[in-house]
């Protein structure tokens, strides 16, 4: 009884007067913590060649999508990462990273020259083959049989032929019959060996690997596999030609400082050069041509280490070389990788680029020769597929050409190529690879071109497709656009296969959306509709269908617009595999998230939206992943969130009704709703100027009950707790008085059920901490909330306290006592004059019971009880082991005392008194907190009226810690 | 144990010539003092003749390995008997390379019959209870330059069924025109053979053109002289049925250590040729052959 008789009472009015803090000016105009880091990131143009419409994203304040999965959007760099799918640099990231910074040396070739590391992942995806594939390694020197007869030779060219025959690999080896996947595995393997044998210092055995590897090349059996076998084996070449470089730069290191990055070769030394030497000696005696050629090609920049003009000599040597190799297609892969070597190596060196491409015309009419015609017999093999396989060459070598080159140049280049009779082949590289300024502003031309080229057997959809591409990163004259339009999709809309018309339409959609107004657009897609419905032939082309939503909504984005046009909707029915379903809807809604300024109430997008979102939503089941549910959810909330009917608060709620039963396996879906609906009241309350009529205090009512049925329809306990107490706020702000003493009994009665763990982010965590917060806010509620006439005084504190003094607490836990002792500061609070808050247009027990001396005396009672509580577990607590508890506690209800407790009562002055000298007892004090405790009690004595914290001051000893 | 001996000369290439001096250190490392009769350090050159199994038969070819010609042999004496102090010790030397009299200096050289060698031999000799120690380091002359000598002397050629030798059945063959030049047959060693060659027309497909490099070694002795002509390196030059009209690069770097300057002595030659090789898809086998002369600049 002694305590909250003599609770100190406050003026909350004066206090805070007096304890607010100096109020600072913000500046919101440029820097703030919280805004959001605007990420704006530009590709350059020839990169997005394929995927063309992923352009700049950047993330901004006003999308309202989660900010993790904005950073999805694009740029992801795993996704990156696995779209290159660079075994190599994936190997060895630091490869990578050293590559990148030898291309910074070469200054002449920047950012806006496609890599060939990015073309590489494409071919690989491209140029794949059921067949049987076979390895013929020969590991024997062919070096040593030249000279394994002679008796003399030297020791160490003995020692030499020694090791090659120690070799485990000292016989011919074949592998036959591998799949293309364990073709690629042996291939990795031989990249893995080649890196071992030389860390191990087996530099012979690295240089037959490479010999061995690059002679796979000479072999064309399984031809529609070779540009893939291309880019594997030329990544062990790069590999190669790397090892020797830095080991000949090691070699140059002079007192541990290594060479600058354009060093002359008079600064290389003798031995460095010897070693080069030897390399470009042993690889000249390599017998076979096409393996000397490509290890040549290989180490081409150890030329720097020799002379100045090493490189560019060897370039116009190497180039006329591959004369020599009859075959056109390994000709012309040879070609690629020569300039591929060269633009990296020597970038200024144009001229034997061009070299190659006239040489390559040269050889041209080969591609129609016998010996291919032969081979094309015996392999199965048709010529449209044949000639696609010269593309990446060609394109990659035009790809050199073209790059910084003068429009001269690409002029006289076009040229050459209408002499060979306008080939297609060789038109279509020309697209790929020119400057799409070029090509769209002579599209007219090419258009007439592609119309009237020899086809020979490449495919002219491919033209077109090509042309599309071109069209889609550069516009065309403007008096030309509809003309090539028509053109094109005459020709486009008269192909028979559908894959064939669906690759063509893919590209040509991007031109139509960019250029063209949405009837165009609706005209394109009822095209496509038509071509792809017969013999669902639209199941083999979800890849292409989803790619031209894509584009479709990257250029409309006003969704009163995209939804207008008629066939949008038609359009989505096509994809009727539910996967592909589902990343079609979210690609649309992430779309509309990230668009949609302003929300909504425009039923024709409110009706496909939550189709669309119902799709969704319908999608999920028991095995779908959590993240997927989360992805799904925000998305939806997303959409919620911008629905919005104006002053029309009973449609809203209608919505939100209609919502809640379309979306009810989303939990946080239907969390968003509860939040919306409590937004709702408030801002219904908000309108009426906190005054209901009778119509919108039953709306209000309604909402509430909105909340009451959803609630416990979630399965996460403190979901429901936090919200029966918001939403009984809510409630009682808008003086629903019984519905809100529901919320609250409602999250009374739940918390005995709460568990000991929770599972937060997927791990179990223990849940009093949580517990211990929803508790506090709990109770600081409680204290405006007014008693129930028919209920007994403080009937839900009470109860409250009930459940948790029947709650399972943990043994070693003092919670308990820390929310007893919490409760003292309500019911401090509840003693005083007037409450330091209220809700407008409620009366708290304050006015209800005017300090009247019977509630005052519950409230005492209630508090000795509490009181009471406390000294007998911090009587529990005098064990050796939880001394240190005892100390802390005592010393938290002691501050409590000390800030709501009437000191000058002599009893209470008596038991604070106890409680400080029980904190100090047994030594478990912190020293520091004592003395700050003891300066603020006298400091406090110093202020008028509180001469009695002086006196108090006086009688707390201070232990000095011995 | 623990005693080891090197040798290593300065010159990261080993390449020496008449009249140079010829530097480098002996390193001795030992985890001991070193108690020893001597350290000296011989220069040795000579010509090693084989004969060849055709001309005399397995067991003389055996026995009869013509004695050595010595080109060169010195030794000097570097440190006199006494003791080395444990660790590293390197020891400088200087060698004179230089011919007494008229003799020459001939390339090194590693053929199949004929091989030139040059080496220092370093001796530490110990006492009887210690074995003797020596190491032998191979290194490498060059002739000097042989300037005046070289004229440039192209050599066209065109190769039709008719111009070919030794051909059974003329009749059999496809019909075929190679046309061609070589550069120089006159060659310094360190540049290479270069050419160009087109197939302006030929009725069966190509398979391979190969430049094989062929060395000519001539042993004389008592019974007369032996020559024989062994491959030394075949490369290929183009694969596959190239395009007509089209003029391939004739291109070949002389190997280091198995290519000398044309050679002739009294007692041997060492001489080289190169064949043209065309072979086509039935088999067919095409060679045009031409004698070179390799000198040294």
């Amino acid at each position: 009884s002694y305590f909250l008789r003599h609770a100190r009472s406050r003026n909350y009015v004066s206090e805070s007067e007096a304890c607010k803090l100096e109020s600072v000016p913000l500046d919101f105009g440029d820097y703030h913590p919280l805004k959001p880091i605007t990420v704006t990131e530009s590709k350059t143009k020839k990169m997005n060649r394929k995927g063309s419409t992923s352009s700049t994203s950047s993330s901004s304040s006003s999308s309202m999508m989660d900010p993790l999965s904005s950073v999805l959007d694009g740029t992801d760099p795993l996704s990156l990462f696995a779209a290159a799918a660079d075994p190599v640099t994936t190997a060895a990231p630091t490869d990578g990273a050293r590559r990148k910074r030898d291309k910074d040396e070469s200054s002449a070739v920047g950012s806006d020259f496609e890599p060939w590391s990015s073309k590489r992942g494409e071919i690989l995806a491209r140029y794949t083959t059921t067949e049987k594939l076979s390895i013929n390694l020969y590991m024997g020197s062919e070096k040593g049989k030249a000279t394994t007869t002679g008796s003399a030779v030297s020791e160490k060219v003995r020692t030499r032929l020694e090791e090659l025959d120690d070799l485990e690999e000292g016989s011919q080896k074949e592998l036959l019959n591998l799949t293309q996947q364990d073709y690629m595995n042996r291939i990795e393997e031989l990249n893995q060996s080649l890196k071992d044998a030389w860390s191990s210092d087996q530099k012979v055995k690295a240089l037959k690997i490479v010999i061995q590897c690059s002679k796979l090349l000479s072999d064309t059996t399984v031809i529609q596999f070779y540009p893939s076998k291309f880019v594997l084996i030329t990544d062990i070449l790069d590999t190669f030609g790397k090892l020797v470089y830095e080991r000949i730069l090691s070699m140059c290191m002079d007192n541990r400082v290594s060479l600058p990055d354009n060093f002359s070769p008079e600064s290389v030394n003798d031995t460095a050069k010897e070693t080069c030497l030897n390399w470009f000696f042993k690889i000249a005696s390599i017998r076979e041509l096409i393996p000397r050629f490509y290890v040549e090609a290989a180490i081409l920049k150890c030329n720097k280490f020799l002379s100045k003009t090493g490189i560019s000599e060897c370039l116009p040597r190497l180039t006329s070389m591959i004369r020599g190799i009859g075959d056109p297609l390994v000709a012309v892969y040879a070609r690629a990788y020569l300039c591929r070597v060269g633009m990296e190596v020597a970038p200024q060196l144009k001229e034997s680029l061009n070299k190659n491409f006239f040489d390559f015309l040269l050889t041209f009419k080969q591609i129609h020769g016998d010996m291919v015609q032969n081979q094309l017999v015996v392999q199965c093999v048709e010529i449209p597929l044949y000639l696609t396989l010269y593309s990446p060459a060609i394109d990659w070598i035009l790809q050199c050409i073209a790059y910084h080159a003068p429009d001269v140049l690409l002029t006289e280049m076009m040229e050459r190529c209408k002499k060979l009779g306008n080939n297609a082949l060789l038109l279509n590289s020309v697209m790929s690879a020119f400057r799409a300024e070029f090509i769209a502003a002579r599209s007219m031309d090419f258009i007439a071109m592609i119309k009237e080229c020899d086809e020979s057997g490449f495919p002219k959809h491919l033209l077109f497709r090509s042309l599309g591409l071109n069209l889609a990163l550069a516009d065309p004259p403007e008096n030309d656009r509809l003309q090539i339009l028509n053109e094109a999709w005459k020709v486009i809309t008269k192909l028979k296969n559908p894959q064939d018309y669906i690759n063509c339409a893919e590209v040509w959609v991007e031109y139509t959306c960019k250029h063209f107004t949405k009837r165009e657009v609706n005209t394109v897609l009822a095209d496509v509709i038509k071509h792809m419905t017969p013999d669902r032939a639209f199941e083999d082309a979800y890849p292409q269908l989803q790619s031209i939503i894509q584009k479709v909504i990257t250029y409309i984005y006003d969704f009163a617009l995209l939804f207008s046009v008629e066939k949008f909707l038609p359009f989505l029915d096509m994809f009727q595999k539910e996967s592909v379903r589902v990343e079609v809807c979210k690609c649309i809604m992430e779309s509309f998230i990230k668009h949609q300024q302003e929300s909504t109430k425009d039923p024709v997008i409110l009706n496909a939206l939550l189709h669309i979102c119902k799709t969704m939503h319908d999608s999920v089941n028991a095995l779908t992943l959590e993240d997927e549910k989360r992805m799904l959810a925000a998305l939806i909330n997303g959409f919620i969130k911008m629905v919005s009917f104006g002053r029309d608060f009973e449609q809203q709620l209608s919505f939100y009704v209609e919502a809640r039963s379309m979306f009810c396996n989303l939990e946080p879906v239907l969390v968003q709703l509860i939040h919306s609906v409590n937004q709702l009241a408030m801002e219904t309350r908000r309108v009426m100027k906190g005054n209901h009529s009778r119509k919108t205090a039953a709306f209000v009512r309604a909402c509430v009950a909105f909340c009451f049925i959803t609630i416990p329809s979630l399965s996460s306990i403190f979901t429901r707790l936090n919200l029966y107490l918001h939403s009984g706020q809510v409630a009682l702000a808008n003086q629903c008085l019984s519905q809100a003493d529901a919320f609250f009994k409602a999250a009374v009665s739940l918390v005995p059920e709460v568990p000991k763990m929770i599972s937060v982010d997927g791990k179990m965590r223990p849940s009093d901490a949580f517990l211990l917060e929803f508790l506090c806010n709990f109770f600081s509620t409680l204290l405006v909330v007014p008693d129930h006439p028919e209920q007994g005084v403080l009937f839900l504190v009470r109860g409250l306290l009930n459940v948790i003094q029947d709650y399972t607490w943990e043994d070693n836990s003092d919670d308990k006592v820390r929310i007893y002792t919490n409760v003292l500061h309500l019911l401090s609070a509840m003693t005083q004059e007037a409450y330091i808050c209220h809700v407008d247009k409620v009366d708290s027990n304050d006015a209800l019971y005017g300090g009247d001396s019977k509630f005052l005396a519950e409230i005492n009672k209630l508090s000795e009880t509490v009181v009471s509580q406390i000294l007998d577990h911090l009587k529990t607590l005098g064990k050796e082991e939880t001394l240190k508890r005892q100390s802390q506690l005592a010393l938290y209800f002691f501050n409590t005392i000390l800030a709501h407790g009437d000191l000058r009562n002599n009893r209470l002055n008596q038991l604070s008194v106890n409680l400080w000298n029980l904190a100090q007892k047994h030594g478990f004090a912190d020293t520091k907190t004592m003395v700050k405790t003891l300066e603020y009690i006298k400091r406090r004595g110093k202020q008028p009226e509180m001469s009695h914290f002086t006196d108090l001051a006086l009688r707390l000893p201070l232990q000095s810690r011995t | 144990m623990g005693t080891a001996l090197d040798v290593r000369v300065k010159r990261a290439g080993k390449v020496y010539r008449d009249g140079e001096v010829l530097s480098g250190v002996v390193v001795i490392t030992s985890k001991d003092a070193v108690q020893h009769q001597g350290i000296s350090l011989t220069m040795e050159g000579s010509v090693n003749l084989q004969l060849s199994a055709k001309n005399v038969g397995v067991f003389e070819a055996f026995c009869n390995t013509a004695k050595p010609i010595q080109i060169i042999n010195s030794t000097i004496e570097m440190v006199k008997p006494g003791k080395l102090p444990s660790g590293k010790t390197e020891i400088p030397f200087e060698f004179p390379l230089q011919m007494k009299g008229n003799k020459v200096l001939y390339e090194t050289y590693h053929g199949v019959f004929v091989n030139i060698q040059y080496t220092l031999r370093c001796d530490m000799r110990r006492s009887l209870l210690a074995k003797d120690l020596t190491k032998t380091c191979e290194f490498i002359v060059h002739s000097l330059s042989q300037k005046g000598k070289l004229l440039p002397s192209p050599v066209d050629f065109t190769i039709t069924p008719e111009t070919l030798q030794n051909v059974k059945e003329r009749a059999s063959l496809p019909k075929f025109l190679i046309r061609g030049h070589l550069n120089s047959t006159n060659c310094v060693i360190t540049q290479p053979l270069t050419g160009e060659l087109v197939v302006e027309s030929a009725e069966a497909a190509v398979k391979s053109i190969e430049l094989q490099l062929v060395r000519v070694e001539t042993c004389g002795c008592a019974e007369g002289y032996a020559r024989d002509a062994t491959e030394i390196q075949n490369i290929q030059i183009a694969d596959g049925d190239v395009c007509r009209g089209l003029p391939i690069p004739i291109h070949m770097v002389f190997p280091r250590l198995f290519t000398c300057p044309t050679l002739e002595t009294t007692n041997f030659k060492v001489e080289f040729e190169v064949n043209i090789v065309v072979l086509l898809h039935d088999d067919h086998l095409i060679t045009e052959n031409f004698p070179l002369k390799l000198c040294r600049m």
